[in-house]
């Protein structure tokens, strides 16, 4: 039996039924900031993985991330078989189920063997560093560009090439040769010089006996083989035929429906409910008053819908009741005027006052972004069963593990009599990293005995939901002669992670960089990149800003302040030259840069604008990304694209505005989104410059706002500083 | 409450249930067809996209009562009669188009329905017959790329 190792938490077992699994926890001195607070040591990233390797030689990788159209299952599993030496055709995928799973007993069991016994290894871990991981959360969360990054790279990797490792060793044993002579290719061990092979689940049994190795050896580059190419994702096939399992399309026996409304003005709660048209509608079974919520439970979806849309609600006044997003804006400046030359400090660098003694001239800009709701594909949603002491949700969730924990908390039941049934999540953006909804389902289930499926309509959707912030950010640059900057100082409103965010790529010796929030009552919510939406804005218009200034074009001055640094120069060469820089564009058009340095991926963009429509209208982006390293490079630039889609929506369209305390948009219609008929051509570049692998989800998003309104200047003469751009535009003509 | 007839995918149906009900809902909670999917409610986003007598009909806002009589066709029922996939649900897997997948049925059918009329669309007929479909994690580019393969398949 192996044992959990104390530096690597790997360990090793056979299953009934001959199945060797191999599992592994590890610890990391970098942990993701967005994981703050979810973490039990201040010190440590938790990763959790397990490998299956079947009697029929086919191997499981055991993913604990939540697929949201990321491609995470495919990408985890081709780390852990590269490592394997795996035969790709028989790799399949499991999602985890909500982490604690692997240490909680019954849940463990069931879930890893199947059958009735806890093997020995499993024990030993509850008692030792694994429960340990498992209590405190881990990494069960799908956010922050973290699945290739930190579960690929320290636990897939790890878990794969332990268990060859062990494979090779139990073969040697069996064969009376050297490990040194085996080798491994598709799932089989070869000995070459005595002309055998047999398969790896041969000798599981046998690699089970062994203490895993501690620090298995991992390939270097120029040896992998399925890392680096774009094997197609596993989960497509399923998203073409309708067969993919969303939260939405749960079915239970006996299962009836809910829709819910939220108050108008966040944070208000109920003070009556009239519901005398809505109680005798057709299918209506119960309405709910939830206190800062009320649910309809009928026996269809629709039923449901009519019925909470003829409900009067008195809700509480919370004093936002005559607020607008403009007040919103006024307490951000006013929050910023007393801050003055102080605040919170971000960074520090000089001397900023000096540099501004010292200065030619004095140059500032002051940028805002509205709110902006995330609006993922499939409304949310989520199914719950209450009964007997036990609770079973079905639900896309980004982060099942805390949901879980909260919902044990709630309704006041044990952890494990909690179970967590993730399903893919039709988006998530970050929305479906909160716990509000699947509470909600919780709530209204509780008052069942069969299960709820509770799905809010996208009204809900558009105005329930947390936002990502609106914000305000200063910019004051000390110049010399030149125009080149001697300082930065950059106060700005809504600091939530990661705390890098504010931070800028180049080289100026003088920084300071500050903010003072004010106090509002629209939620946060982590967005796609989150503070790097904002300050990608914020920071790359105003180096563009500068740049004119010095009389010199956006690419040109960059490329001075990022002379220290090889690997943003390159990136920012790559895109462009990809775009044909500095050539002659038609008139009506123009091209605009940004580089943005986001959760561990560098990306640059150039953006054709095309003003001679009613709105903007992007022609090309030209994307350059350096991730390290691509592990899927055609799923890489999906998500790359993807994310240049979602940044260009909220660039030329995205404002949620509040009148009356209230969110005033509701659906498409009044929120709309780019459409085919509007999306770009767009190109992207990889760098595999062998740098920390950074993500794929994020990093595609911050740039692109900047880099188009980089190109509206360029074609207009005209600075954009507020969002959405279309609007901007036209407030101009 | 009234008896309403129609065909999906090929199979005779009959369900009882309020004709005003958007087929959306009888698709899915009624039929367990749940490869159509709700995105809006307000024929806005095309996720709800089926055929109705080979016509792209947002599912959300078609009244069942409009469904008497027809052919309906859903995701389901798009491939071959012998499971084949359909040479849009091929091109789609070749060009790896799906990210969350949440919006593509409602993309293959609008895609399915263009290149029945219109075996060579041009950029500009794809435009105007996707307009109709957001896919909030932007697969346009793959989209557009994989219904030209299509085309050629
Ligand atoms: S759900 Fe029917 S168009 Fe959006
Ligand atoms: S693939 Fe996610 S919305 Fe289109």
């Amino acid at each position: 039996m192996g044992k959990w190792t104390r530096r690597g938490f790997i360990a090793a077992g056979v299953l009934s039924g001959g199945v060797l699994a191999v599992g592994v926890g590890i610890r990391e001195g970098h942990r993701a900031p967005k994981l703050a607070g979810l973490v039990a040591d201040e010190d440590e990233t938790l990763i959790n993985v397990w490998v299956k390797l079947s009697r029929d030689n086919t191997i499981t990788a055991i993913v604990p991330h939540s697929e949201m159209g990321q491609g995470v299952f495919t990408s985890m599993a081709q780390m852990l078989a590269d490592e394997m030496d795996a035969d790709w055709e028989k790799v399949t995928f499991e999602q985890a189920p909500a982490h604690e799973a692997y240490a909680n007993y019954p849940l463990g069991r069931e879930f890893i063997m199947g059958d009735a016994t806890v093997p020995g290894f499993v024990q030993d871990s509850l008692n030792g560093g694994f429960l340990r991981i498992a209590q405190s959360m881990g990494l069960q969360i799908t956010g922050g560009s973290t699945a290739v990054r930190f579960t690929g790279m320290g636990g897939m990797r790890i878990a794969g090439a332990a268990a060859r490792e062990m494979i090779v060793k139990a073969a040697a044993k069996t064969w009376n040769v050297s490990a040194t002579e085996l080798r491994t290719e598709n799932s089989y061990v070869f000995a070459d010089s005595m002309g055998l092979s047999a398969p790896y689940s041969d000798f599981a049994l046998q690699a089970g006996k062994y203490a895993p190795p501690t620090q298995p050896k991992l390939k270097s580059p120029d040896q992998y083989t399925l890392m680096g190419t774009s094997v197609p994702r596993v989960d497509i096939p399923s998203k073409t035929d309708g067969t993919a399992e969303f939260g939405i399309d749960v079915d239970l026996p006996g299962m009836k429906y809910a829709a819910v409304m939220g108050p108008p003005v966040l944070g208000a709660m109920t003070q009556g409910v009239d519901d005398t048209y809505a109680r005798d509608m057709p299918g209506v079974i119960k309405i709910l008053d939830k206190g800062s919520f009320v649910a309809v439970v009928a026996d269809g979806y629709w039923q449901a819908e009519n019925a909470i849309r003829q409900l009067t609600v008195t809700w509480s006044e919370t004093g936002a009741e005559q607020l607008t997003h403009e007040d919103i804006f006024q307490k951000m400046r006013a929050a910023m005027d007393a801050a003055g030359d102080k605040g919170e400090k971000d960074v520090t660098v000089g001397n900023v006052q000096r540099a501004m003694a010292n200065a030619a001239r004095v140059y500032e800009a002051e940028y805002t972004v509205p709110f902006l709701a995330h609006a993922a594909m499939e409304p949310l949603n989520a199914t719950a069963w209450v009964r007997d002491g036990k609770v079973d949700l079905w639900s896309g969730l980004q982060n099942p593990l805390a949901v879980r924990d909260e919902i044990a908390a709630a309704l006041d039941v044990k952890k494990h009599d909690v179970t967590i049934h993730n399903v893919m999540l039709g988006g998530g953006f970050g929305r479906r990293s909160n716990a509000d909804y699947p509470l909600m389902a919780v709530e209204i289930a509780k008052e069942f005995t069969h299960p709820v499926k509770m799905i809010w309509s996208r009204e809900q959707d558009t105005q329930q939901d947390w936002y990502r912030p609106a914000s305000v950010s200063r910019f004051k640059a000390a110049l010399d002669a030149d125009g080149m900057p001697l300082s930065w100082d950059n106060l700005f409103t809504e600091k939530h992670d990661p705390p890098e965010a504010s931070h800028i790529p180049y080289k100026i010796d003088n920084q300071l960089i500050h903010y003072a929030n004010a106090e509002h009552h629209i939620r946060f919510g982590p967005w796609r990149s989150v503070d790097h939406t904002q300050h990608g804005f914020f920071i790359e218009s105003f180096v563009d800003e500068l740049a004119d200034q010095a009389g010199m074009d956006g690419y040109t001055y960059r490329r001075k302040l990022l002379a220290h640094s090889p690997r943003y120069t390159k990136v920012l060469d790559t895109a462009a030259e990809a775009a044909g820089w500095g050539r002659e564009v038609p008139d009506g058009r123009g091209l605009g840069i940004a580089l943005v340095d986001s959760f561990g991926t560098v990306v640059a963009q150039v953006v054709e604008v095309d003003v001679t429509g009613p709105e903007p209208r992007v022609v090309h982006v030209w994307c350059a990304a350096d991730p390290g390293y691509a592990m899927n490079p055609d799923g890489f630039i999906a998500q790359i694209e993807s994310g240049i889609i979602y940044g260009l929506t909220a660039a030329l369209y995205g404002e949620i505005t509040i009148e009356n305390g209230a969110v005033v948009q509701s659906n498409f219609h009044d929120y709309p989104m780019l459409r085919m008929d509007q999306a770009p051509e767009i190109s992207v570049e990889i760098i595999n410059s062998g740098e920390k692998v950074g993500g794929g989800g994020e990093p595609g998003t911050p740039p692109i706002a900047p880099a188009l309104a980089n190109a509206v200047f360029a074609a207009t003469g005209v600075r954009v500083r507020s969002q959405p751009i279309a609007n901007f535009m036209q407030g101009l003509s | 409450m009234a008896e309403i007839r129609f065909k999906v995918n090929g199979e005779d149906t009959v369900v009882d249930t309020d004709p005003s009900t958007p087929l959306l809902w009888v698709l899915r909670e009624q039929l367990k067809l749940n490869g159509t999917k709700f995105g809006c409610g307000i024929a806005q986003c095309g996720a709800c996209t089926v055929h109705l007598n080979g016509t792209p009909v947002r599912s959300c806002s078609t009244a069942l009562a409009a469904a008497e009589g027809a052919e309906i066709t859903t995701i389901e029922g798009v491939a071959g009669a012998d499971g084949a996939r359909h040479k849009v649900q091929a091109a789609w897997i070749e060009h790896q188009v799906p990210q969350c997948g949440y919006c593509q049925s409602g993309q293959i059918m609008s895609a399915v329905a263009l290149l029945r009329d219109n075996p060579d669309p041009s950029d500009e007929d794809i435009d105007a017959a996707m307009r109709g479909n957001i896919c909030r994690c932007g697969a346009y580019g793959r989209i557009r790329a994989a219904i030209k393969s299509a085309a050629r398949a």
